[in-house]
């Protein structure tokens, strides 16, 4: 088989909350639950706009997937967050806050209760796996016109939410 | 001897290649095979591989600095881990030889295994063979009597960020002008980049860039870069073909995040190697890996798989102790 064969028929595939396959756990001696198998876009499927549910989790620090769906809230931490757009288009609005949404010792992500105080920062228009810098000490929210999937790195907090009953393989 | 001393003979007279010593291991290689020789339980034992996965697992092991925990070049060989500190083992955690004692281990300063590894893939890659590329891109030049060196494949850097890839003073995103055009089989991925509007005096800190396009355009197969950093937690994605020339044995849990196509994991036990589970992922996928597993990954078509690390130096010995346990929730 040559290489000219193969860029002919490769075609990548990607998943969306329209069309997605989740995989498959074949257990031989194990428990399924060690796996903690899950997938983003059924986890999406079912989730309220930007719930944030906890899909990886290692010892405080987690991958959460947010449906994208309207307008979500203002939010901030203090570090820098990290969202990676699986399915959708989402655009982000950044506000460089002028005072600290919250203490430098509370970890994970906080809502503010209105809008932030500070300098715009400007916006992004994010497509199907584009990444964006969450800055510490900005303030966001995401903007999607059709509901969408986000991967979000961050550290574990009073929003996070962790279902694993409900979206693993048992 | 000074850490970074290579024990090497002079190149053999009927292939070219030259022998190599690590402790009371030895290394050779002819047109077909390498060869690791060490000696237990009085008897002189021997094991072989064919010289093409033998270089494919040493550039993994080098490239990512002997990575978390172990690299199993296959069932019998291979290196942990001890950050500072290296060993490498011949039968140590295959059953059959650890039982009757056949088994051997030595630990080496990091300094001179990476040494001796490197003058080895420097002398055994012949021109033409890449050991990060998959098998449909690169020569079968691999086998045969010594000809030339490939010094341009072996010695690439781990692309590792500091924050992001893209930010002043971080890692180069890709392109074609810095020598990173797009794999053949990813030619369909979108190489749309993000629309970023800075306001005046923000244009240095919003900041975004395609993942996918930086994937499709990786040179190499199962070498993760690093495109963001949270403290500790490290997003480390790579784009995976053919089969993980390597069996990783974990040392802490690490989760697989399947961004595009399928992979399918072959999980064993870490110690003995017995099946414990298949892992098939599809595009969306999230599974974790256990503390106390080995696996082996298998991809028919060229995929993108985010590897998720936490970095943290005090897990290897929080695991081998059983405070913590190996899975990484309970439910």
């Amino acid at each position: 088989m040559t290489a000219e064969f193969q860029t002919a028929g490769f075609q990548t595939v990607f998943g969306s909350l329209q069309d997605y396959a989740k995989g498959e756990l074949e257990i031989i001696n194990d428990s399924p639950k060690n796996y903690a198998f899950s997938n983003v876009f059924d986890v999406a499927s079912r989730s309220a706009a930007y719930e944030k549910v906890v899909v990886a989790i290692n010892l405080g620090y987690v991958l959460e997937t947010l449906r994208a769906e309207g307008t979500s809230p203002w939010f901030a931490a203090s570090h820098d967050e990290f969202a990676i757009v699986m399915d959708g288009e989402v655009e982000v609005e950044l506000v460089k806050l002028e005072a600290p949404a919250a203490p430098a010792s509370k970890r994970g992500t906080v809502q503010l209760s209105g809008a932030p105080v500070g300098r715009r920062m400007g916006h992004v228009k994010c497509k199907r796996g584009h990444q964006v810098l969450l800055p510490q000490g900005a303030a966001y929210r995401f903007k999607a016109a059709r509901p969408g999937v986000i991967l979000l790195q961050t550290i574990e907090g009073e929003l996070s939410k962790q279902k694993w009953r409900e979206i693993c393989y048992t | 001897m000074s850490a970074l001393d290579v024990v090497a003979s002079p190149a053999s007279n009927e292939t070219g290649y030259r022998s190599f010593q690590l402790g009371s291991f030895s290394f050779s290689r002819d047109e077909y095979f390498v060869r690791v020789g060490w000696e237990a339980n009085g008897q002189q034992l021997s094991h072989k591989m064919s010289a093409d996965a033998f270089l494919r697992a040493v550039m993994r092991d080098v490239a990512w600095g002997f990575f978390y925990g172990w690299v199993n070049f296959d069932a019998m060989i291979g290196t942990r881990n001890l950050y500072g500190k290296v060993e490498f083992y011949a039968g140590t955690y295959n059953p059959a030889y650890k039982e009757r004692g056949l088994d051997h281990t030595e630990t080496f300063d990091s300094r001179q295994i990476m040494a001796t590894f490197k003058a080895m893939l420097d002398d055994w890659t012949n021109e033409g063979f890449d050991p990060f590329a998959a098998p449909d891109e690169t020569s079968k030049s691999w086998l045969g009597k010594k000809r030339g060196n490939n010094r341009g494949a072996i010695e690439r850097e781990r692309q590792a960020c500091k924050r992001m890839p893209g930010l002043p003073g971080d890692a180069e995103l890709r392109t074609d002008a810095n020598g990173y055009p797009v794999n053949r089989a990813f030619a369909d991925v979108s190489q749309d980049e993000p629309e970023i509007h800075a306001e005046p005096g923000f244009e240095d800190e919003l900041h975004a860039f395609s993942l996918f396009a930086y994937l499709s355009r990786s040179d190499v197969t199962w070498n993760p870069s690093v495109s963001s950093v949270l403290e500790r937690s490290l997003c480390c994605p790579t784009t995976e073909e053919y089969i993980l020339p390597i069996k990783h044995g974990n040392d802490r849990v690490e989760w697989f995040i399947q961004l595009s196509d399928e992979l399918e994991w072959q999980i064993e036990d870490k110690n003995t190697g017995a099946p414990r589970a298949k892992v098939i992922m599809k595009a969306g996928d999230v599974a974790a890996m256990p503390a106390d597993i080995r696996h082996q990954g298998f991809s028919k078509k060229r995929s993108m798989l985010l590897v998720w690390e936490n970095a943290t130096p005090e897990l290897p010995q929080l695991y081998e102790s059983g405070k913590l346990k190996p899975y990484p929730v309970e439910f």
